[in-house]
């Protein structure tokens, strides 16, 4: 392929699969990739979908994205999975549940790893967002791993931000309550054909209530039987509705500035520590500093404070 | 070094699943991030899912006899995607004798029941592109 980014903007699928990979594996081209295809970022709308392992996470995001391709939309769906701290392998099967959807030449179909990311999302995660955003899609769903409270990393990477819960979860809704239930611009109680759907909207209902400060939108609790399309046209609307809400009140600008500047933020974190990485460490300098470290003939705050200088000056 | 991703993939009816399973694990074992799409898969979406998740190896699981059929047409629809370089491979109860001519189909290599799955994780990693 000639030039990957030029391809992925003239809607080449495949340059889109190949300009993720490069940006996955961090390949030479990636940075170049990003540079081209930045300025053709922005229009997407970007969906979070996160919540509790086995919660209905993929079979809610294939359903909802069938009801924007009914409403002409176009979708890039994310799908994340943890990858094994110790082997460094995964195995990734949102797939399983969108597999009719993935014939759809309206959707695109991505699955990642953590790759060692912590939060619920992986390092390229947001890039490959934005790849998908140049490629031309409307609408980018995002699913996070199966999270338990502090994985929240998706509220960065999301416009709209859905939180999945379902019955039976226990006493778990309150241990839950410092992390996701914070994040949730939207809740959505799947499996309400089970037991309990009833009782935990109440208790939801109850600890948003309690939350004290009075918000401009007060994140409604939607139900939804996804394995059988039931609930889904409304998490729709929902979405529409949040939506429009935000915009009206500038609140989706904030969010966009606030992530632009994390986003700057982290790739200079990324870049000063590689650079520092290169200089000290590979260049065996370090051994030297903690060599004289250990002897107690210096410190660790003044050997940072050293190194921080000459790589200032 | 690029991180090797693997579509371990089941085309047709056959509903036996327990040698992709055991692959599939074998292969996160092995480092490799493994994209497993479920029992009934038609070669069109197997051929479409490793062009969009851009896999390395394409690697198919049949037990029911209809892999002559079968694993050719993917190799042909995954080619058609321009997928180029992609290594496929396929395993399941497979007579001896339908080898030679999936190789020829463009089958890279055959592992039948009892293969240890250090051989399939070896040959993946001495094979990829
Ligand atoms: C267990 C089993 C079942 C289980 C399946 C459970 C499941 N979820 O998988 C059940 C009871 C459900 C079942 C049902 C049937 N079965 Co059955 N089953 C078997 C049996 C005994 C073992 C298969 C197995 O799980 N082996 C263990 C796994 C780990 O081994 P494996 O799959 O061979 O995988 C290894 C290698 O082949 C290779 N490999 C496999 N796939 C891949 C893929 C790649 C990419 C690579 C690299 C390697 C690789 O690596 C693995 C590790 O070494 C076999 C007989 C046999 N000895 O193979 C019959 C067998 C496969 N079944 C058979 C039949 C006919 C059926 C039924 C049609 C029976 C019926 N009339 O109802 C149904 C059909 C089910 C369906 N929906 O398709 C026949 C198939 C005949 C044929 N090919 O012509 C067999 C061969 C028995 C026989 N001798 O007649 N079956
Ligand atoms: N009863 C019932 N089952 C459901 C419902 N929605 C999904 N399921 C089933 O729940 C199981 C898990 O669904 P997934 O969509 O894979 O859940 P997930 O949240 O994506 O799971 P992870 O990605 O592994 O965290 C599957 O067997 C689905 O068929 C529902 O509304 N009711
Ligand atoms: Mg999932």
């Amino acid at each position: 392929m000639e030039n990957i980014a030029d391809e992925v903007l003239k809607g080449n699928r495949l340059a889109l699969a190949k300009a993720i990979t490069a940006i996955e594996n961090e390949r030479e081209n990636a940075t170049e990739i990003m540079q081209q295809l930045y300025p053709h970022t922005g229009n997407a709308y970007v969906l979070g979908i996160t919540g509790p392992p086995g919660a209905g996470k993929s079979t809610l995001t294939d359903k909802l994205a069938k009801e924007f391709r009914s409403r002409g939309k176009t979708v890039g769906i994310i799908a994340i999975d943890p990858t094994s701290p110790f082997s460094g392998g995964a195995i990734l099967g949102d797939r399983i549940r969108m597999n009719d959807l993935a014939m759809d030449e309206g959707v695109f179909i991505r699955s990642m790893g953590t790759r060692g990311s912590l939060g619920g999302l992986s390092h390229k995660t947001a890039d490959a967002v934005k790849v998908m955003d140049a490629f031309g899609v409307d609408v980018i769903f995002v699913e996070t791993v199966g999270v338990g409270q502090s994985e929240v990393d998706i509220v960065k990477a999301a416009d709209t931000t859905m939180v999945v819960l379902i019955p039976g979860m226990g006493d778990d809704i309150q241990a839950i309550k410092a992390g996701i239930l914070e994040i949730g611009d939207i809740f959505t109680i799947n499996k309400a054909d089970h037991d309990g759907a009833d009782k935990l909207q109440t208790e939801l209902n109850m600890m948003l209530d309690l939350d004290g400060v009075m918000k401009d939108w007060r994140p409604p609790i939607l139900k939804a039987v996804a394995n059988q399309n039931i609930g889904i046209t409304e998490v729709v609307d929902t979405f529409h509705k949040h939506r429009e809400h935000i915009e009206a009140n500038g609140q989706l600008t904030v969010r966009r500035t606030e992530r632009a500047k994390n986003e700057m933020l982290d790739l200079l974190d990324a870049k000063i520590g590689q650079y520092v990485r290169h200089k000290l460490v590979d260049s065996g300098k370090i051994d030297k500093f903690v060599e004289d470290i250990k002897a107690r003939k210096t410190d660790p705050y003044t050997v940072v404070n050293g190194v921080m200088e000459s790589m200032l000056k | 070094m690029d991180k090797i991703r693997v579509l371990v993939a089941k085309p047709g009816l056959d509903g036996h699943d327990r040698g992709a399973k055991v692959v599939a694990r074998a292969l996160r074992d092995a480092g490799f991030e493994v994209i497993y799409t479920g029992l009934r898969q038609t070669p069109e979406q197997i051929a479409q899912a490793a062009a969009d998740e851009d896999v390395n190896v394409v690697a198919m699981s049949i037990l029911s006899g209809a892999h002559p059929h079968l694993f050719p047409k993917v190799v042909n629809l995954v080619r058609e995607k321009g997928m180029k370089d992609t290594l496929i491979i396929g395993g399941g109860v497979i007579p001896e004798g339908d080898i030679p001519a999936l190789k020829q189909a463009g089958i890279a290599e055959v592992f039948t029941p009892g293969t240890p799955t250090t051989a399939i994780v070896d040959f993946i990693k001495a094979n990829v592109k």
